[in-house]
């Protein structure tokens, strides 16, 4: 099952790459991968298109896709409950902010990027900080229920920066950054992202048995010599380091991290070691073709939050519908 | 607190009989198509947002209660002194309204001017607000097409027609010499031009957009074409961009043109438009040059565009027309040295970005 979802991401790679507005022929193609192995040569349209933008932005799909799915399936394990998304501690609303303080600010793209990186952080780190300090109650309920109330706040903020800002100049570009879109990834981008996002894989990988045990429950984790309140810390903080990480270049997009998870354990099953790979191949596959979708179905893009709803949201329905949540 | 909840209502309702104009002494009909009832004297205007503010600032400054939003440091020496520390007052026109309507009644204007779109939906909105203050509202239609129009039924208005006949003239010879010289220049001689917003220059005004109309207006073709119904704001992508190529690019994003300009971004690089040098940043002190907002501040922009875009067949001297028009509308006699700072903006070479407030 893995390589075919493996083969699938890279068919999706590829229709990506092969479609777009700038026309590419297969002769302009040839010629600038050959230029581009040989060097020297003047840049070429079709390579500054192939390279300088759309492979970036396809790169950027995978990368974000299997971030925002394999985060997704992580924190649905923790928490064990199927409705929860990468966004249930905060992390898009704090990041959103973050962008929406830098956009107000008339920050550069970099700044921009960097606030809405370190709002997501903060804001869950927040949420933590709110489930240590309120002892007693089951760990899990309060985390949820922190992740609400600070998501909230941050929203509310938002709301209120919507209405400072300039109506000309700053409210679209908000409007914008909420909706979510891989238009301005570049190459560089990737660069800055590419180290969190491993980092932040690295422990889900290394403890991928531990994490399957913590699905079961703290009880039964216990039981079998894990402890759970640890572990909770790493994999929260290595699941959100991901996430932020892509938002902060991608803007807010939602549904992935809800619905591939859940395809996903339809396929697989839940069992943890397979669930993730699964998850992030068909993450990566999904936001790669939605993306080429968003910039293919007209010369204006349409936002790519918009999309993964309006495609997400009816196949989730038809998920209840056919009651097989494939769940524990 | 039922106290207070009835004395306060007691003072909003007898305020509301106070603020009704004592003796509506003439009708006008707005470009809306309402009839709206003026008081003889107008001595205090509440402008409902952005474009309205520059339109009324231009025809009567003395009535103005506030702005939209406090002037920003780089903004205050192109505004006249008695004008420069007006408060915030906030916006009044449906979309995210951040002006209390209790504040509005507290300043008790005389009239109530919005000037942009007139369809119904804000037509609407000002028969609302007009019925729950009982001031006065007119809508003005703010397209560029209309702008001596507009002049005029504010001059009519105000009570003023010599100023709004002067401001009017000033329009109307501006769009009447542009026509003539563009009737010489066929559609396929004229520059294919990208209107870049945003801080990535990834957001344009579509064709048609009042954002963006400046453009056709002053002898350029929009490449941002839906080519259908649609107008407004949009997200486009690079490759898009790319594909089209523009000859000209204009921007008022200062972080976008920097970034371009000095060449940090590989893809703007293989662009005509920025292998030309032909990449436009408009000041925007006091307003736009070419939006933001979308008012009669465009008409400086108009002649500056359509120079940019034909050379000597559209004459503009910088430094003459400029103060001429900061004169004219902005009623200030512009500073040597703010002038060198405008037209060294327009050059490319901005003041540092400041903080916001």
């Amino acid at each position: 099952m893995i390589p075919g979802l493996a083969l699938l991401a890279l068919a999706a790679a590829v229709i990506g790459l092969s479609i777009g507005a700038f026309p590419v022929t297969f002769d302009g193609f040839f010629r600038a991968l050959r230029n581009f192995w040989s060097g020297d040569l003047p840049q070429t349209a079709e390579q500054r298109v192939l390279f300088g933008i759309r492979g970036p932005r396809v790169l950027a799909g995978l990368i974000v896709g299997a971030s925002l799915a394999g985060a997704g399936v992580v924190y649905q394990g923790l928490f064990r409950n199927p409705l929860v998304s990468p966004d249930v501690l905060g992390v898009s609303a704090g990041a959103g902010l973050g962008a929406v303080i830098g956009i107000f600010l008339s920050l550069p793209v970099f700044a921009i990027q960097m606030l809405a990186f370190g709002g997501g952080l903060a804001t869950v780190g927040l949420v933590y900080l709110i489930a240590v300090a309120v002892r007693g109650r089951d760990p899990t309920l309060v985390l949820v229920l922190g992740g609400v109330v600070v998501g909230a706040l941050a929203g509310a903020a938002i709301s209120l920066l919507k209405i400072l800002a300039d109506p000309y100049d700053q409210l679209p570009a908000i409007t914008f950054w909420l909706l979510g879109s891989l238009a301005s990834v570049r190459g560089g981008d990737l660069w800055n992202v590419m180290p969190a996002v491993a980092i932040g894989l690295v422990p889900l990988v290394l403890l991928r048995w531990q994490i399957n045990v913590l699905s079961l429950g703290d009880e039964e984790a216990k039981s079998l010599g894990v402890e759970s309140g640890r572990l909770r810390v790493i994999v929260i903080a290595a699941a959100t380091l991901i996430t932020a990480s892509v938002v902060a270049i991608s803007g807010v997009i939602g549904w992935v991290g809800l619905v591939i998870p859940h395809i996903a354990r339809m396929l697989v099953g839940p069992n943890f070691e397979r669930l993730l790979p699964a998850a992030m191949l068909m993450g990566a596959s999904y936001l790669v073709l939605v993306d080429t979708l968003a910039r293919s179905l007209g010369r204006i893009e349409v936002p790519l939050g918009i999309l993964t709803a309006v495609v997400g949201a009816p196949f989730f329905l038809w998920l209840l519908w056919r009651g097989r949540h494939g769940w524990s | 607190m039922i106290r207070i909840n009835r004395r306060s209502f007691v003072a909003g309702a007898s305020m509301m009989m106070l603020a009704r104009p004592a003796h509506a002494a003439r009708t006008v009909t707005d470009s809306a198509g309402r009839s709206v009832e003026l008081p003889d004297r107008i001595d205090q205007v509440f402008a409902a947002g952005g474009p309205a503010s520059v339109v009324v600032y231009a025809m009567r400054p003395e009535t103005m209660v506030g702005w939209p939003r406090a002037l920003r440091a780089e903004e205050r020496p192109y505004i006249a002194a008695g004008q420069r520390d007006l408060p915030e007052v906030g916006l009044l026109t449906g979309r995210g309204d951040t002006a209390n309507i209790e504040t509005v009644l507290k300043i008790k204007p005389d009239l109530i001017v919005d000037y942009g779109s007139v369809r119904q939906t804000f037509a609407s909105l000002a028969d609302s607000v007009q019925q729950r203050t009982g001031i006065p509202y007119v809508l003005i239609d703010g397209r560029f097409e209309a702008t001596a129009s507009s002049f005029r039924l504010l001059g009519n208005i105000f009570g003023a027609p010599e100023r709004g006949e002067a401001l009017a003239k000033y329009s109307d010879d501006l769009f009447k010499s542009l026509d003539t010289t563009l009737a010489g220049i066929p559609e396929d001689q004229r520059p294919r031009v990208y209107l870049a917003r945003g801080p990535d220059g990834l957001e344009t005004g579509l064709r048609g957009s009042i954002n963006t109309e400046i453009i056709e207006r002053a002898g350029g073709r929009n490449v941002a074409d839906a080519q259908d119904q649609r107008r407004g704001i949009a997200n486009v992508s690079p490759e898009q961009i790319l594909a089209w190529n523009p000859d000209i690019i204009v921007t008022w994003d200062r972080n976008f043109h920097d970034k371009v300009a000095k060449g940090g971004d590989s893809v703007w690089q293989g662009l005509k438009a920025v292998k030309d040098g032909r990449v436009y940043l408009a000041p925007t002190a006091p307003f736009g040059w070419i939006d933001r907002p979308p008012s009669v501040n465009r008409l400086i922009g108009l002649r500056w565009l359509a120079n940019l875009f034909h050379g000597a067949r559209f004459p503009f001297d910088i430094r003459q027309d400029t103060r001429a028009f900061y004169r004219q509308f902005y009623h200030v006699d512009v500073a040597d040295s703010d002038l060198d700072t405008l037209i060294a903006w327009a050059d490319g070479k901005p003041p540092s970005i400041p903080a916001r407030r």
